[in-house]
């Protein structure tokens, strides 16, 4: 396996099929370990940032509860690379900056992929497809478990696993949940729930992680607070709040489909056909509109089309992924031709299913 | 309207700065306002938001000589700290303790750990500090036994009860 079978490949968070995956998309659990004997990846020479690199590798590739594994050395990755992995959430924005000495682990399906020497010697994610925070967080415990065994991690009693930024020190978890919020933004709800849950030591943000803006309706909800409490604690509290807020969507999206259905269903499939028929589109326009499209879906008002080819589209049709698949640099311009083109292609040839 | 720094081209950023309550605009060409905006960037970011709250712990910057205080094992300087927002190394957290207390308290509302353990650095550990660990253990036990009662998961609570009595018992001997 290497990064351009990914290509060819869909994320296991991709499929669509957790629980309560009409509004739920993803549910990722990430923690940050750093090794005692090396100074945090920022304050450390150029050498020690190889030998924890290599050291990390070795012991991510030695483990048997991550399946089938290969590690990217990014710095050696092109631009468009990097940002391909971005777009797939396996590593964050910052990770595909200045990146030397800087390497990603992939498992099987993109489950589990683990940053090393970004902000934190490691970062380990796991990601699953709709709401299943509580398996995320079982699969990452064991990897822990396992490479915590390998490598001597940074600990103190007192204070935690201790990370190269204070806000993150203590468990070094984030637990969060990707939530499709249409039908709450539509009715205007949006702002009321996203207060609430600053509240409750919550945060939201957009697709993309921190400093990204929330668009197509997406935002990403993960805890504030990783000390003090116990990992299982935090997840917990996550999923009591997200439980609540999937209702408030449901029934607001039941309020729209009883009270505004023709101005519903106009959106919707205006949105389809805009989609169905564009020969140019941007990427932020393709986002709003799959983001309306997948309601219509999750509605049942189109019942022609596979939720799964909606969230596919999500992907494929962001910048990098374009390139990659027509093999080469396009500008922007070009980018938008060719977006509006598999975007045609995928919804045809779903036609008559 | 010109540049105010090269005062050649034509000013198309405006800038408004606050400092020591004064107020001054700025009317910039892009080229001079992208060499200034190299130090706006220094001025805010998160490092700047973090160490705000890092100031906090007056009482250690009051006491402690303030930011000469080094980490005699990766030579990162609380000061450092402040201007990047990110610790050195594990051993930051023992030599700024008493700055990060507060730090930490403020972020998180709290400084003590309940989370998982390495197993094998625990073992190690273990010894020396059980009594704090029993400790530990029992608060949280105490905690979850609260959270059962509330929301009435009658059954979990009786299991917790019990295994309080049982720590409490083997702390007396």
């Amino acid at each position: 396996m290497n990064l351009n079978d990914l290509l060819n490949s869909q994320g296991e968070w991709l499929r669509c099929t957790g629980p309560n995956s009409d509004i739920v998309m993803s549910s990722r659990v990430r923690l940050a370990r750093n090794l005692s004997k090396y100074p945090f990846a920022h304050w450390a020479s150029k050498k020690e940032q190889l030998e924890i690199l290599s050291v990390a590798k070795e012991a991510v590739s030695s483990s048997k509860k991550i399946k089938t594994s290969f590690c990217l050395d990014i710095g050696k990755l092109d631009s468009i690379d990097r940002q391909f992995l971005v777009e797939r959430h396996l590593m964050s924005k910052e990770h595909a900056v200045d990146a030397e000495n800087k390497g990603l682990c992939i498992s099987d399906r993109e489950i589990v992929s683990i940053m090393i020497n970004e902000e934190d010697h490691l970062r380990i994610q796991v990601m699953k497809s709709g709401f299943d925070l509580r398996d995320a967080w079982h699969i990452i415990n064991d990897i822990d478990n396992e490479i915590g065994a390998i490598l001597q991690y940074a600990y103190s009693l007192d204070f935690g696993y201790l990370t190269a930024c204070p806000t993150n020190t203590g468990t070094g978890m984030r637990a969060s949940v990707m939530v499709h919020l249409p039908s709450l933004v539509i009715t205007k709800q949006i702002d009321k729930v996203l207060q609430a849950i600053t509240k409750l030591s919550l945060t939201a943000r957009g697709l993309y992680g921190e400093g990204t803006e929330a668009s197509g309706n997406f935002f990403q909800i993960s805890n504030q607070v990783s000390l003090g409490h116990t990992e299982e604690d935090i997840i917990d509290n996550i999923e009591r709040i997200i439980k609540q807020i999937i209702d408030h969507e449901h029934s607001a999206r039941e309020s729209l489909m009883s009270q505004n259905k023709n101005m519903l269903s106009d959106r919707i499939w205006r949105a389809y056909g805009t989609l169905k028929s564009a020969y140019i589109i941007t990427s932020n326009e393709t986002i709003d509109l799959l983001s309306i499209v997948r309601l219509g879906v999750d509605l049942d008002l189109i019942k022609e089309l596979d939720r799964a080819i909606v969230s596919e589209l999500f992907i494929i049709t962001q910048p990098a992924h374009l390139q990659k698949l027509e093999k080469k640099k396009l500008n922007p311009n070009e980018r938008d031709v060719k977006r509006a083109a598999i975007i045609r292609e995928k919804l045809g040839e779903n036609k008559g299913k | 309207m010109q540049c105010d720094i090269c005062g050649n081209n034509a000013a198309t950023v405006h800038l408004t700065e606050i400092i020591d309550d004064k107020m001054t605009e700025l009317h910039l060409c892009e080229e001079c306002a992208q060499k200034k905006g190299a130090q706006m960037e220094s001025h805010f970011g998160l490092a700047d938001l973090l160490a705000g709250l890092a100031d906090l712990g007056g009482q250690f910057t009051k006491t402690q000589k303030e930011t000469k205080i080094k980490c005699p094992r990766c030579g990162l300087t609380y000061e450092d700290f402040k201007k990047i927002g990110r610790l050195g190394c594990g051993e930051c957290y023992s030599a700024f303790r008493e700055a990060l207390l507060p730090l930490l308290k403020r972020i998180h509302g709290s400084t003590q750990h309940y989370g998982k353990s390495p197993a094998k650095k625990a073992a190690k550990a273990a010894k020396a500090v059980k009594t704090t660990m029993a400790r530990n253990e029992l608060q949280e036990l105490k905690e979850k036994l609260q959270k059962a009662i509330q929301i009435e998961e009658f059954e979990e609570a009786a299991k917790l009860r019990d295994r309080i009595r049982d720590l409490e018992k083997r702390k007396k001997k």
